[in-house]
Formats: structure tokens, sequence, C-alpha cells
């Protein structure tokens, strides 16, 4: 195993912004697209960004991108789900 | 048995498993014991492989089992009993993981209890829904189970396994050594397992007991899944399988026999393997290990996993493709008198592909001609379908006429293909959309699809025996389809940027380049042909010659080639940009473009529609070329008008071709005298310079050859030798295209970027230069030299792979023996290149095949799982793009230039002048300013020939260069520059005896809508209706 560093993968320049979605928010969101939470694209609980924003399972994180060619920003879901070891 | 299918059901599961021995029995309708199939009657041999019990396959007979005919009778299985246990081969490598996890004294799973409760625990945690368990965890079980030594239930000692491949297994015994398992034994162990145990093996109890895997039964497949052919001689020729299940039930018969009989147990056991030999093959016949069955002919037979394995397996070739009705293949070649829109479709095949088209009061009459020409003249019909939807062959009636008078609307008649209907026209590997695109069909006699030369690039099509598809739309939705969105004239532009990937090819390339030339020029008549060829009369309805002033009067008018191409360009084109041949002298310090008045005549400069100055070549013309004319001409008018241009404009060039005629030869790349000799120095000089790095590498001497930062010695030497011999052939190769010249032909066809580049011309002429493989000098071959000709550790360029030779003058062995081995490379390396990107475009298409975008802007798969949340970025369409830009500057500022000019001229001559009478000498003015600024221009090239008329070449020669000067020039001197300012003023007096009342109205109209009345040079819409309901009011 390496070792684990104290570094903030957040703070790393290709690692988009990641926010920790309320209920309220999570449900809007499902409202927004009419979906259930397990029709979101999912992400690992322990994905060092998940373990960085505190995410667990259930939770859903917002990540914002820059795009190239869009004035405005590209948002993403993810539903944090446990890894199987 | 019958089956109705008048409700949808819902599938509510699906359970895959194992057939066990009493299942197949209870399935089996016959049970199969004679190793034949037909007698001498040629009648199926009861209780043999055909019997007919199995169900049908001979028309008008009733099966046995459920008394259907053959349409209706699905087959009915049958079972052997099989005298000795056999193994199936799918199974092999279970058996073995089982039988290593297991006791062989108690058959209990080799865990303790409590390890397989953590371990069952896992499994259900984790197991995904309606599975056994979780395949991770058993993967964990077998690995540990495996580990342990002694029983932990009877204490019995787990001996060694080992699977000698395909079938047999071995078990390792303390003393004796290895013995055979046979599939008894096996089977025994396997029915002792408990359900507990198999559970945790990841094996469903109910469904797939273990021991089933080894049978006591073989299942028969009905007739229908092996059907036999019988072959024009009257031969029947049985089914692979069949043939495989007769050597299964022959051999099986005698291994009974010799066990009925008492035989030796060493005779029993070698038909008791051959058994299983047999029923090995029978369920994969490439196995390895084991030689493959044979057909009688040496043919390996196709057995059951060959059917479904593989490319040409039941899974790729019949279930996810499958073959078409309503389609043609043929051979294409080039026909560049159709349009792109069109594909020459030959008579045999028109006869044969039909559309449906239903019958009306208007189309009656016709489609009566149609029933009475029949299936075998042309313009005909194939098929009536009638009211009563009885189809009618018209091949087998006997009086059409009868049939013909007998047509009433509401029939369908299915008639040939005829000229222009819709067909969509298709080239194999279809890798992006423009593969598959509409053509209109022409019908041609010959045998070959006929194609516009300028759609080969977006098929990738040549015709070196290149086929294509042809598909028919059957239906008026897919006909709409199909026009609207996949006509060729549709997809000009790609998708993939916003550029065409349609346009000139090859010859038309560099006849475009001869023919917009300075020097090119042509006489009234060529004129006039080529301007016919051009379609020029129909896309410019108002188009007269008189109005273009010859570039050329005396002796006889000539006409430039810039003119004649101008003349089919939209009006309102505005264009600029550098050629393909451009020397970028602005690259250079201190040097500016001089634009419009290069020397090279490389700025294309085209003004309002005019091409001033520029040789038009592959950078304006070519296909797959952004911001060329043809893009801006579809961006500015749409797809038609820039089809329209192609179609003219190739098939003005087709005629220009014939005038010019363009040819290569040997001579034209043979380099003789001194520039020979100069060549020959320079080569040599570079071997001597790469000698006397070798010897200074040899001595060591670092001063010579100075070490290269990160480089060893050895790598500078091998760095710096390539260099000299690249420089070297790279003055060679100028040396040569000088001497070549200008005016050869293969050197117009690399300059205008038809074919060819300038290190092929050095090649064939100069020197061949360096060979490399993988991008070093060839260094293979014999221990320390490539070849017996040279000594040990020659390091010169001629021992390591530099060609010294031209094609032309011929390669010496060596040399042709290096070039052959850099060819090879080249070749190896495409061959590879294209299948794995091929495997990977299919695996990519697996992968996304399913996946829409969905209404609310989401990309989502089948299961409406979210993929991406908003598909396209900023939603510009790619294909509407400037060469990915939304919007492209300089093409707007060149537009808003020019426009507003006339713009700024209107409104000048409006507030200077209030009646329209007096207006008109104004207006005039600034448009026959253009021309005369055009003049000097154009006339230059034309000097020499000139001379003859001195009048008009004395104001050009006096006009200083700036615009004003000429202004002053011409109004002082007007007896001389009459004719060219003239002809000018006539083409506004053409319009002008119209224009005082127009421009008057134009005028009211603005004041009352607010609105342009002209636009583009065009009267709007909205202009004329207004005019025409003035004029109601006024009458």
């Amino acid at each position: 195993m390496t070792k684990k560093r104290n570094v903030d993968v957040l703070l790393h320049i290709l690692v988009p912004k990641h926010i920790l979605l309320t209920k309220s928010e999570t449900e809007e969101l499902l409202e927004k697209y009419k979906i259930r939470l397990t029709d979101l694209p999912r992400i690992f609980d322990k994905d060092p960004v998940a373990i960085a924003i505190g995410a667990k399972e259930g939770d859903v994180i917002k990540i914002i991108r820059d795009s190239d060619t869009t004035v405005s920003k590209v948002f993403y879901y993810r539903y944090v789900i446990k890894e199987k070891v | 048995m019958t089956y109705t299918f008048s409700r949808t059901k819902l599938i509510e599961k699906i359970k895959f498993g194992l057939l066990s021995p009493d299942e197949i029995r209870k399935m089996s309708s016959a049970r199969i014991v004679t190793a034949d199939t037909y007698d001498e009657d040629g009648l199926p041999i009861p209780s043999g492989l055909m019997d007919q019990r199995l169900g049908t396959i001979e028309p008008g007979q009733r099966c046995q089992t459920c008394g259907n005919l053959v349409s209706n009778c699905m087959g009915h299985f049958g079972h052997i009993e099989l005298a000795r246990p056999v193994i199936h081969v799918g199974y092999s490598k279970k058996i073995l993981k089982i039988l290593r996890s297991i006791c062989p004294e108690c058959s209990r799973l080799m865990l303790s209890d409590e390890e397989k409760d953590t371990l069952r625990q896992e499994q259900i945690s984790n197991r995904k829904m309606l599975s056994e368990g979780d395949e991770e965890n058993t993967g964990q079980v077998y690995k540990r189970a495996r580990k342990s030594k002694i029983c932990p239930y009877c204490g019995a000692k787990k001996k060694k396994i080992i699977l000698e491949k395909p079938t047999t297994f071995y078990e390792e015994e303390e003393i004796k050594g290895s013995r055979r398992l046979t599939p008894i034994e096996i089977r025994e162990r396997m029915k002792k397992i408990i359900d507990v145990d198999l559970r945790i093996l990841g094996i469903s109890p109910q469904n797939a007991r273990m021991e089933w895997v080894i049978f006591t039964v073989l299942p028969i497949p009905p007739v229908c899944a092996r059907p036999s052919i019988t072959l024009d001689s009257g031969i029947r020729s049985e089914d692979d399988l069949t043939h495989k299940l007769v050597d299964v039930i022959r051999i099986n018969q005698r291994l009974r026999e010799n066990i009925d009989a008492g035989a030796p147990h060493l005779i029993v056991e070698d038909l008791w393997e051959l058994l299983q030999y047999h029923i090995t093959t029978y369920f994969d016949n490439q196995v390895s290990g084991i030689p493959p069955a044979r057909h009688r002919s040496g043919r390996a037979l196709r057995t059951l996993t060959q059917r479904l394995k593989g490319k040409e397996g039941r899974f790729r070739s019949n279930l996810s493709g499958k073959r078409v009705d309503f389609s043609a293949r043929s051979v294409i070649s080039p026909n560049p008198y159709i349009s792109i829109n069109e594909v020459g479709v030959p008579k045999k095949i028109a006869k044969i592909l039909t559309i449906p088209t239903n019958v009306n009061d208007w189309n009656i009459e016709q489609m009566k001609q149609l029933i009475i020409n029949g299936p075998k003249i042309h313009p005909g019909a194939n098929y009536i379908i009638r009211n009563d939807r009885r189809r009618i062959d018209l091949r087998y009636v006997k009086n059409r006429k009868i049939i013909a008078d007998m047509l009433a609307p509401g029939f369908t008649v299915e008639r040939h293909l005829n000229n222009s209907d819709l067909v969509l026209f298709n080239r194999q590997p279809s890798l992006h959309r423009m593969s598959i695109m509409a053509h209109e069909v022409k019908i041609m006699k010959g045998k070959t699809f006929r194609i516009n030369l300028t759609v080969c690039p977006p098929y990738n099509a040549d015709f070196d025996g290149d086929e294509m598809n042809l598909h028919v739309p059957q239906s008026e939705e897919a006909r709409t389809e199909a026009e609207l969105l996949l006509k060729v004239q549709e997809h000009i532009l790609s998708p993939r940027f916003g550029g065409p990937i349609l346009g000139g090819v090859q010859d038309f390339i560099s006849t475009v380049f001869q023919f917009t030339n300075k020097n090119s020029v042509y006489n009234v008549k060529d004129t006039l042909k080529l301007l016919y060829m051009g379609n020029v009369f129909y896309s410019h309805p108002n188009f007269d010659l008189n109005k273009i002033e010859p570039n050329i009067k005396e002796p006889e008018p000539m006409y430039s080639g810039k003119q004649i191409f101008s003349t089919l360009l939209p009006e309102d084109l505005n264009l600029r940009l550098r050629s393909k041949f451009c020397k970028k002298c602005f690259i250079k310090d201190g040097n500016v473009c001089k634009e419009e008045k290069c020397e090279y005549d490389a700025y294309v400069t085209i003004k309002n529609g005019e091409l001033l100055a520029g040789t038009i070549d592959e950078n304006s013309f070519g296909a797959m070329q952004s911001n060329s004319i043809l893009q801006r001409i579809i961006k500015d008018h749409g797809n038609a008008t820039g089809r329209l241009f192609l179609d003219s404009a190739t098939r003005m060039l087709l005629y220009v071709i014939r005038l010019n005629g363009i040819t290569m030869g040997l001579d034209e790349v043979f380099i003789r005298g001194e520039s020979h000799e100069h060549i020959q120095k320079v080569l040599h000089d570079a071997t001597d310079e790469a000698k006397k790095l070798i010897k200074a590498f040899r001595e060591n001497n670092t001063k010579i050859l100075k070490r290269a930062p990160g480089r060893s010695l050895k790598e500078t030497l091998e760095l710096r030798i390539r260099q000299i011999l690249a420089e070297a052939r790279k003055k060679a190769e100028e040396l040569a295209t000088h001497f070549i010249g200008d005016e050869a032909h293969s050197v117009i066809m690399t300059k205008s970027g038809a074919r060819g580049n300038i290190l092929n011309l050095g090649q064939m002429s100069a020197v061949v230069g360096q060979q490399a493989i993988r991008g070093e000098r060839i260094n293979r071959g014999y221990s320390s030299r490539t070849l017996p000709h040279f000594k040990v550790d020659d390091l010169t360029p001629k021992a390591r792979g530099f060609v010294g030779q031209s094609y032309r003058n011929g390669l010496q062995p060596v040399g042709f023996f290096f070039h052959a081995m850099g060819g090879r490379e080249g070749l190896v390396d495409t061959a590879v290149r294209t299948s794995t990107s091929g495997y990977m475009q299919r695996r990519l298409v697996n992968a996304l095949q399913d996946m829409v975008i969905e209404n609310d802007g989401t990309v989502r798969n089948s299961d409406k799982n979210i993929i991406q949340f908003k598909f396209g970025d900023d939603s510009i369409n790619p294909q509407h793009t400037d060469h990915g830009d939304a919007v492209n500057l300089d093409v707007l500022l060149l537009k808003a230039k020019s426009l507003d000019l006339n713009e700024i001229r209107r409104i000048k001559s409006k507030t200077a002048k209030t009646t329209p009478k007096t207006k008109q000498p104004v207006k005039t003015t600034p448009k026959t300013k253009q021309p005369a600024k055009t003049t000097p221009k154009t006339k230059q090239p034309v000097k020499t020939t000139l001379k003859t008329t001195p009048k008009t070449k004395q104001p050009a020669k006096t006009t200083p260069k700036t615009k004003q000067p000429v202004k002053t020039t011409l109004k002082t001197t007007p007896k001389t520059k009459q004719p060219a300012k003239t002809t000018p003023k006539k083409e506004k007096a053409e319009k002008s005896p119209k224009a005082p009342e127009e421009e008057k109205l134009h005028h009211q109209f603005k004041e009352e809508t607010g609105k342009n009345a002209v636009w583009r040079g065009k009267v709007t819409q909205q202009f004329i209706e207004w005019k025409e309901q003035n004029n109601g009011i006024k009458e």
C-alpha cells in the first residue's frame, strides 16, 4: 500500500469543484430530471474527492465543470454508493 | 398444440440452468437407437436420427408428434441413453474447480462451518438482484477451499487433481502416482455435494446440480435444427450435426454391446474415450488438445459452438445483422456528367427493385402503361396488389392488358425504379453518417453504379473495383426523410468541422489551377462552350456575355479563365484567401503579404462575385478545405446553390481538361546535363562529410563530432548523419524542381495540390534518400552490418540505407533492398492501424449504440439512466459553424465592407439628389469606378499581348497605383478609355430604364414599412408583395 499523504485533492488543478447537495436540492434535481436516485451516475464513497468533501452513502454530489465552449459552467451529478472490496 | 399471439405478454423472468437427465427424457419425443438416417426408399428410419417424431421438414407431411405441417411444427427433441456417462466440455473447468474444493470422500466443501457462514453472509449482502451469490466472493470460496488439505468433516486427506485438457481428470495418489478419475466417479462425488455447499460455490441446486454436467442422457436436437439438403443430382447431404450424432450413436451402441458381452476392460475404456471424443466435438469442434472432427472431404465439421461463435456465427451474422430486401450491390464507376445528387443505376437493377405506388385518379393512366410494359420492359411494374390485398405477379400474367384495365384507385402497383426516385447509397466501412446518403436515380445502360467524382471523398471511394450498396425506401415517410436529411447536398458541409467535405478532386484541381492562371485566355467560341458546359445560362438567367469586357480585344476578343470562372460565382460573393502554393512571404522578417499584388498570383481575391486576383487551387476549390469558395456559397445561399456551383464548375472544368490535357511522362522527371552533375556533387559532398564524421567517431574526436546534449557519441553521430543526408536530399530536390520548371504537368499537380508533393517529385527525379525503420537508419540484418555486401561496422550512408539514386534512373540492388525494407514497414503499420482502429470502433459503437438525447437535453441509455446531464455544451451544431467557430469575423467583416459601400452609396445618392433622374449619373459613377479599378490589375498579365493595341494600353500604363489618379486619367482621356468605360456603363444602363421608377418605389416602400426593398442586391419578397398590393389599389 502506498503511504497516505496529506494532500488536498480539491486543490488540484485537474479536480473540478465538488459540492455536496442538501436534501431539498437533491429533491429538486430528481424532480427536474424526473428520475430516481439510482438513475444517477455513481461515485464510490471511498473516492478521494468524496472523502475530501465528506460525502456519505446516499448523498448526491454536484460537480461543476468548466467548459471550453460555453460561457456558463456545466453541471454533473453523482450518487454516492458504498464501495465493495 | 395451438399458439395464440393475440395478447402481448410481459416476460416476468428468464431462468438459465442445466437440463437434468429426467428433464431430457421428459422433453424427448423419441429415443434414438439407430445410427442411420434414411432407408433405401428414402424414408426416415424409425428410432433413427431422422425419426418423424422429431418434427418434419418435408412439405405436406404432418409431424408425428404435434400433427402440424412444416410451417407450424417447431420440431421436437429426442434423446440417446448413453452406455457410460460423459463429461460436457464446456464445464470441464468448473468441474476441476469444484473437485479441488470438495472432499474426495464425503464431498463436503472443505471449509469450516464458521468460514462458510461468513462467506455466505458476504455473498448475500453483496449479491446483485436475483443472482445466487456475488461473483467476487464466490471466487474467494474456491481460492480458500483449495488451500485446505484435510476435510474438517471426515478427516480425509485431499489429493491433488489435475485436468488434462480437455476432459480427462487425474488424481494424484501418494504411492502409485496419478490415477484417472472416470466420469462415473466424478459424477458420484458431484451427486454427494449438499445443497448448502452448492450455494456457497455459486451454484443453484434447483437449476443446475453439478452432476447434470456429466451426461447420462444426451438430447438430440430436432430435425429442423439440422436439415438435410437434397442436391440437384438427387443425392441427400446431411447436416454436420447429423453426421456427428451418427458417430455418437454408433460408438454408443458398440460400447453398450461390448459391455454387455463382458469385453475386456481395456476395450471398454477405449470405446468410452472415443464416445467422450465424439460428444466433445459435437459440442465444440475447436477445443484445444484434441484434433477437430473432419468431414470425409477433410473439412472440419461445423458443430454447435461453431454455429454460434464469431463473426459468421448466429449472433453476429443472423441476430445483430440481417440481409435485406430492396437492395442492390454493384461495382462503381465514375460519371462526371451526372449531378452529385444523382446515382447511375443499371437498367437491369432498376427492373428488379420496385417502389410500391398507390393508384389514384391522377396516376391511373400512367400506372396502366407501366403494367402493360410489364416486368421485362423498363419503366414497367413487377407486381400489383389488389384492393383485397391479393398480390398479382405480372411475370405470370398472360394478357397484361386485361390486368391494366381492371386497375382501380386503391390498388398498389410495385413499379420499377425510375429516374428521380430517391435511393440510399452506401459504401462500407460505414464510419460516419456521410457513408450513407440519398441519391436521385438516373437509369443508365451498363452494369455498374455511376457516381459523380466529387462525392468520392465522403464515401472514401475510388474506382479500382469498389462495390457499393443501394437501398430503396419503400414508404412515403422514408422517402421524405431521405429527401430532407440524407440527400448528398445536405452533407456538403461536414458535421465534424463546419467545412465542405465535397469539392474538386485530382484533375479538377490541376485544371482549375491552369484555368484561372494568369496566362489562360479563351476566344469567344471556347468561352461560350465553357459557359454552356458550366450551366451559366441556367444558374444566372440574366447573364449576358456582352456585358463582360474581354480581357484582350485584338486581334480577336479573348476572355481570361478568371473571367469565365467568375461567371459561376454568385454576384455577392466576397472572399480572400491564400493559395496552397503561397510562398508565405509574411512569415519572413520585415516582409508583408502583398495580397492582391502577389507576384505569384497566390492571393485569391473575389469581390462581388468576380475573381480579381489569385489562382484557384486546392485551398479554394478542393474537398475537405475550410473557407473555400464552396463553403462561402453554401453559408450565404444554401445547399442547393452550393450543389449547383459544384456541378457546374466541375462540368466546366471537364471541358477545360479536354482543351488542356494533363499528362506526365518519364522525360518530365529526367534530369540531364549540369543539373544532374550538380545533384551528384551535392550527394557526394554529403557522403564525404558523413565519412568525416564517422572517422571522427572512430577516433573519438569530440572536437569534430561534438556530443549532442543527452546523447551518446554514437547517437550524436547517427543524428548528424541523418541531418546531413536530409539536407543533401532537400538540396537535390530543390535543384531538380528548378530544372523541371513550373510548366511541367507534374509540377502543376503538386503545386495546385491535386496529387503528390515536392518530395515525391524529388524522389522520382533526383534522389530517393534515406530509408528508415522505426525512425532510424537501417541497422538490422547480419551482426553489425545490414547486408553481406558491406564490411562489418560500416556506418557510411550507403551501407545504412541511403538510396543515392532516383526512381527515374533506377535503384541499385542494395538500394532497392533497403527501399523494400522501408516500404514493408509502412505497409505493416497501416495494416496494424486499420485492424486496431476497426476493433476500437466496434467496441465504442457497442458501448454507445443505445444512448439517446432526450427532450430535456440529457443523454440517457436504454435503462433511462443519465449519462450526461446536458448534451452539446454550447448547443452549437458543428455542421453550421465556421470551422468550429460560431462566427467567422474575417468573413463577416469582408461582407460588411462590401455591403456598406453599396448602402452608403445609396444613401448618398438619395440625400444628394431628390429627383430620380439626376440620381442616375451620380449612382453610376462609383460603379464605373470598380471596373476601372480592376482593369489595371487584370491587364497587367497580358501586357505583352496588349502591345498591338497602343491606344488602350497607354492610359493603363500611365495610371499610377493609387485609386484617385485613375479617376483623373479617366476623365482627362475619355476617348481612349471610352470602350472600357462604356461597357460597364451599359451594364448599369440595362437595368436603368426601369430604375428611376423602381427606385422611387423602393424609396416609398422604405418610408412606409421601414424595411429595405433591396437586400443583398435582390428585391425582397415583401417589397414585391407590397408593390402588387399598391398597384391593385391604384388600378
